[in-house]
């Protein structure tokens, strides 16, 4: 299935726009667009961490995505 | 009882004291944040601030009402802004109003603290020789 990604931060600097669309198979786990997205963009390996959210809430690596869900990549923040 | 603003727009202290502002209260702390000149022996020309502003509001929601089931306060003022900021100016501001001082001053902390691991808002540091994400890579 294709999915939506915003990007935030440096995130956004990797895939060069704010929003980036990727292939992904069919009830793919956070831990699985994870792995894709180290795999298609290897700059995501050279973060702090990253962290998924889905509809403005943090999921963890089992959450299991669908193409109508808002998702965002969240790099490290740095607010304040 | 919590009023949450994230904004391109200078923030203001004023508006946030008259919203805290209660009878009952004793105390109003505020947390000010300042764009600083250097970081690491660095010299800082600017900052720049952007953010998941859905995320980033309901995430400020959930601090300060968290806040208010911790401490014994009254009201909570918490605006942050957005955008280019330039040294001294304020990409924060918590005001915090408690009928004792104690716990207003302890809900700053906490409210601060638990902004800066959580919040989705990202800052940008401009230096002399470069541009960099702040705490992006290890």
């Amino acid at each position: 299935m294709e999915i939506e990604l915003l990007a935030f931060g440096i995130a956004k600097d990797i895939f060069g726009n704010g929003i980036q669309k990727i292939t992904v198979t069919y009830k793919c786990s956070i831990k699985d667009l994870k792995q894709e997205l180290i795999s298609k963009y290897p700059k995501f390996q050279d973060l702090a961490s990253f962290a998924i959210a889905v509809n403005s809430e943090y999921q963890a690596d089992d959450f299991v995505l669908s193409v109508k869900d808002e998702i965002a990549i969240i790099p490290p923040v740095s607010g304040g | 009882m919590i009023d949450i603003k994230l904004s391109p727009e200078t923030l203001n202290l004023e508006s946030c004291n008259v919203f805290v502002a209660d009878p009952a209260a004793g105390a109003i702390v505020n947390f000010i944040g300042t764009v600083r000149n250097e970081t690491k022996k660095q010299k800082v020309l600017r900052l720049e601030f952007e953010a998941y502003e859905k995320m980033a509001l309901s995430e400020m929601k959930k601090i300060a009402n968290q806040a208010l089931e911790k401490f014994d306060i009254k009201k909570i003022a918490l605006h942050h802004r957005t955008g280019v900021l330039d040294i001294s100016e304020i990409p924060v501001i918590i005001s915090v109003s408690s009928a004792h001082r104690k716990a207003a001053f302890l809900a700053c902390e906490f409210i601060i603290d638990t902004l800066k691991q959580s919040v989705p808002i990202w800052k940008k540091e401009f230096l002399e020789n470069g541009e960099y994400w702040v705490s992006a890579t290890p």
